[in-house]
């Protein structure tokens, strides 16, 4: 039988305020272990919360981020359970009266926009971190109290590769908002999946599981993709799926049973009594919202509508907040109408060199700044450097901080598009390349390219490619 | 002179005089609890009082070093706090209370030793203390009341100068009554509840147990407050509360619920009551009665509330960081055999009354509804106070009773507290004040309400009512 997945998804992650979310203690990553503590979270007894006021407008940020509606109040609420990494054994969460709620996020899906339903988002506090060491178990409290907000999507996703888009959508625009680093290896981003599968266009529902354990985005899309073929192999076989946690083991790649609904915690979710209802006034929401930057949706359709880009571009240039105000900078500046020779230099050339310096392209300096950029690439574009040497002039100028245009008139290697001198050197390489002649005139017209390498290779890759091919082809046809 | 047996204003009055230093206080109060605590019981730990650290701290402050005695469950620095519960044995926090600065800051000096208490404030006769009960001063074969027996008990032994208590549903107040000193039970949100251990979050309040009113007055003044580590204490100014006291009380309207004088009441305790009421005619006040019609649901909602949040709120006692660790095999183990060795029948009991409330299915029925009636209740007190200044009533249905009385049936003991409860589930101040005394030379206390905030109210009529009457002149023979 043919299935088809119902997939939701639980993210948590830590809102990036300096404090924790309800006492004065510090949030950095890293620290020595409970050196970020207080009375407050370490839950001792007589200490009280008292809300982060920024952990609220952070979430607040967050909701209207993702189009939720924010409720005029809010409140928490004690979730009960015993760990040993959770001090007081209750989680301050809320419950019924989450702060946003009924939101969306659209995404593209092969070619078109699906739009993923968001139940709600609520603020919480994370737990701490256990470490179990020979025979010991230890705790570390300094990520105890971290402002944490959960968002619970509607189950409108139907495959793995649309959850990975759902969470690659949600990080790119959680970064725009500036308010959580959304880092599934420090933690700060996590995500749970409930998953059920259904035959082909049937309206029940199936039995869901509930995934745990991905630690990065393409974990939660493997583990759904083995989960989708249990699934259906188990209901071929006319087994009954059980409602269950399971665990993903990326070792073995596949996911195990954790625990059964019956041994589900009841949670006995009450009232924060020490916290009050809070308030949230249009006019607070009307601040943070104004507060809201263009978000990485609207900024591609509009750097293809007024810019020209390709849709393919501009998604990659605009997955960095930063990364598209650089680029809309050097777009701004760049004289010509026709902006493909910059985008396809930020997508290649500067992406490439910050790659490798494992950088982000707004953090390459380049010397004598945009200017001096788009210089190069009209340089290049007329012809008077070759592609190659503008690579290598560019990769130059970063390392030894030296204007690019220094490096050519100090080298000379503006580039040669001479014809009687290509045409000369054109004469010796044939000489030395024999072999290559002699397929080309076989058949083999592919042989022309390792002649124009050596060509270039002669040149110091200062030989315009595409004149030495014309020149070479019709030397070649010629004689 | 037994300085020792002297209010705080008379004893400020001396050392402004220079006639004493705050060491003679101290040392004077030292040899009283070593004479009598140990018939008293009234403090626990009683061998840190020899602690070297401790000095009167000479001060030029209002409180000028005058020794406050604290009760077991609020937090003081360095010095055990232990909820007289073996949970929290050998727990000293690593901070001072919000009340502790304050009173610090105004010049008390604090006394290491803690005053006895019904484990986490679980109970109304100070019997379920993991130190075993304190006896009453004025009979010792009988309670203190609870659950802030120790501190009432002590300033009545004139062991204390004064001291603070917490009252959840009557834990100030009933065990002044029973003792014959001044209670107060602020409005919630009055006092900072930073530091104090918490039995019921939304109930808590910290209050003064002191010799007269003036004193409880002179306390109120220090321990008040917002406090902005305390997210549910009011941002609203305190007043010298001092100032209101010998303002006469004529003409002011003073409600007399119904309710409130139910066939359980002791004849005795009535009487008095009644008693009371006429003084305050006679000094002028109009009395009237009133119903407060949703009184009977008071000690059901209270149980149910009180003891959810209980539930979560001693659930941090797990072995973990501090306090008792029983040895055990996994973490499973550990979490039950130090709970079980850890907590008292009583804790135990609410734990389970609380867990079983907030389960699933049982919400609704239970918490839900119970906070629903708790709106009631409030509403109850509202209207009556549009026209009327405060409410007059008893403070508790009996005089002090027997040790070991009520041990075996736990909803007589709750029962006790039928008086106290309502005040806490509206957030309002109530006042206990010394109204006469039995046949049996037993203490009798008389409470007056006012709305949130009129603490002035209640200290006024408190005190015109106790400058006409005198009753707490009288001191127990020990």
């Amino acid at each position: 039988m043919n299935y088809e997945a119902v997939i939701g998804l639980e993210v948590h992650l830590h809102l990036k305020t300096k404090t924790k979310a309800f006492c004065g203690c510090s949030t950095e990553f890293g620290q020595g272990a409970n050196s970020q503590v207080c009375p407050v979270c370490l839950g001792f007894p007589g200490s009280l919360p008292v809300l982060n006021k920024l952990a609220l407008d952070f979430a607040i940020k967050a909701g209207l981020g993702l189009n939720c509606t924010i409720q005029s109040h809010t409140k928490f609420d004690r979730k009960n359970y015993f760990y040993p990494d959770l001090p007081k054994n209750y989680q301050i969460s809320q419950y019924d009266m989450p702060l946003a709620i009924n939101g969306y996020l659209d995404i593209d899906i092969e070619g078109k926009t699906k739009r993923i339903g968001i139940t709600r988002a609520h603020l919480e506090e994370d737990a701490g971190k256990l470490i179990h060491k020979d025979s010991e178990s230890w705790v570390d409290f300094n990520r105890t109290g971290i402002p944490l907000l959960e968002i619970v999507t509607e189950p409108d996703i139907s495959s793995p590769q649309e959850a990975y888009e759902y969470l690659s959508c949600l990080k790119n625009i959680l970064e725009y908002l500036e308010i959580s680093d959304c880092d599934m290896e420090k933690g700060s981003l996590r995500c749970d999946a409930n998953i059920s599968l259904r035959p082909k266009g049937a309206k029940e529902l199936g039995v869901k599981t509930e995934l745990k354990n991905m630690n990065s985005f393409k974990g939660v899309k493997d583990a759904l993709g083995f989960e989708i073929e249990r699934q259906a192999r188990a209901l071929e076989n006319g087994e009954k799926i059980i409602q269950e946690t399971r665990l993903w083991n990326i070792k073995s790649m596949e996911t195990v049973p954790m625990r059964t609904k019956e041994e589900a915690q009841d949670y006995r979710y009450f009232p924060e009594p020490d916290l009050p209802l809070f308030l949230i006034s249009a006019e607070k929401i009307n601040e943070i919202n104004t507060s809201i930057p263009e978000l990485p949706r609207q900024k591609l359709e509009r750097f293809v509508h007024d810019y020209g880009l390709s849709e393919y571009d501009a998604k990659i240039i605009v997955s960095s907040k930063a990364f598209a105000l650089t680029a809309e900078k050097l777009i701004k500046k760049w004289p010509n109408k026709i902006k493909k020779p910059l985008v396809n230099w930020l997508c290649g050339p500067l992406l490439s060199e910050a790659n490798s310096r494992n950088l982000s392209p707004e953090e390459i300096i380049i010397p004598g700044g945009d200017d001096e950029l788009i210089d190069l690439i009209i340089a290049q574009e007329e012809g008077k450097i070759s592609h190659l040497i503008a690579k290598t002039v560019f990769t130059e100028s970063i390392a030894t901080t030296t204007l690019a245009s220094e490096i050519i008139k100090k080298k000379n290697l503006f580039q040669i598009s001479d014809t009687d001198s290509l045409n000369a050197m054109i004469e010796e390489v044939l000489k030395d390349n024999i072999k290559s002649v002699a397929d080309y005139r076989a058949g083999k017209t592919n042989a022309v390219m390792a002649l124009v390498g050596q060509m270039m290779k002669k040149t110091g890759g200062k030989a315009n490619p595409k004149l030495v091919q014309e020149l070479l082809k019709r030397r070649l046809e010629n004689a | 002179m037994e300085l020792n047996k002297l209010t705080a204003h008379e004893l400020i009055g001396q050392l402004e005089s220079n006639k004493i230093k705050p060491d003679d206080i101290l040392s004077s109060l030292k040899q009283r609890i070593q004479s009598i605590n140990s018939k008293v019981k009234g403090y626990v730990r009683v061998s840190d009082l020899l602690s070297p650290q401790l000095e009167a701290r000479s001060s030029k402050l209002p409180l000028k070093g005058i020794p406050v005695s604290i009760k077991d469950n609020i937090c003081t620095e360095g010095y055990n706090t232990e909820c007289c519960s073996k949970i929290l044995t050998g727990f000293k926090p690593p901070y001072d209370a919000t009340v502790i600065k304050k009173l610090k800051a105004a010049g008390a000096t604090i006394l290491p030793i803690k005053t006895n208490m019904d484990e986490f404030a679980f109970g109304s006769s100070t019997e379920n203390s993991c130190f075993g009960p304190t006896h009453n001063p004025w009979n010792l074969d009988c309670v203190p009341g609870g659950s802030s027996g120790g501190s009432a008990a002590v300033v009545a032994a004139d062991e204390a100068i004064v001291a603070l208590g917490s009252d959840t549903g009557g834990s100030i107040r009933q065990p002044a009554s029973f003792c014959g000193v001044v209670g107060l039970k602020p409005t919630y949100g009055r006092v900072s509840r930073y530091g104090l251990i918490a039995f019921a979050s939304s109930l808590d309040q910290i209050g003064p147990l002191t010799k007269d009113v003036e004193d409880n007055a002179i306390m109120l003044n220090v321990i008040s407050g917002y406090d902005p580590l305390d997210s549910t204490s009011v941002n609203i100014p305190v007043p010298d509360y001092t100032k209101t006291l010998g303002k006469n009380i004529k003409g002011l309207k003073i409600a007399i619920p119904k309710e409130y004088f139910i066939s359980g009441i002791d004849s005795e305790v009535k009487t008095c009551i009644e008693e009371a009421i006429n003084q305050m005619k006679q000094l002028g006040a109009i009395t009237k009665e009133v119903s407060l019609p949703h009184t009977k649901y008071a000690v059901p909602v209270y149980y149910i509330i009180a003891t959810a949040e209980a539930s979560s709120n001693l659930a941090r006692f797990d072995a973990v960081q501090y306090g008792l660790r029983v040895k055990a095999e996994n973490l499973i183990d550990m979490y039950k055999k130090t709970r079980d060795q850890g907590f008292g029948d009583e804790s135990k009991r609410r734990i389970i009354l609380g867990t079983f409330a907030l389960s699933h299915g049982y919400y609704d029925a239970y918490y839900s509804r119970a906070l629903k009636v708790r709106t009631l209740i409030k509403s109850d007190f509202d209207s009556v106070f549009k026209e009327f200044d405060c409410i007059v009533a008893p403070t508790a249905p009996t005089t002090a009773f027997k040790i070991g009385e009520k041990t075996n049936d736990p909803l007589q003991m709750y029962l006790s507290d039928i008086f106290t409860i309502s005040a806490n589930l509206a957030g309002i101040p109530a006042i206990s004040v010394p109204c006469g005394f039995t046949k049996k030379e037993l203490p009798v206390g008389l409470q007056i309400f006012a709305k949130p905030f009129g603490e002035e109210i209640i200290l006024q009529v408190a005190h015109t009512y106790e400058q006409a009457t005198l009753w707490h002149k009288k001191k127990a023979k020990l």
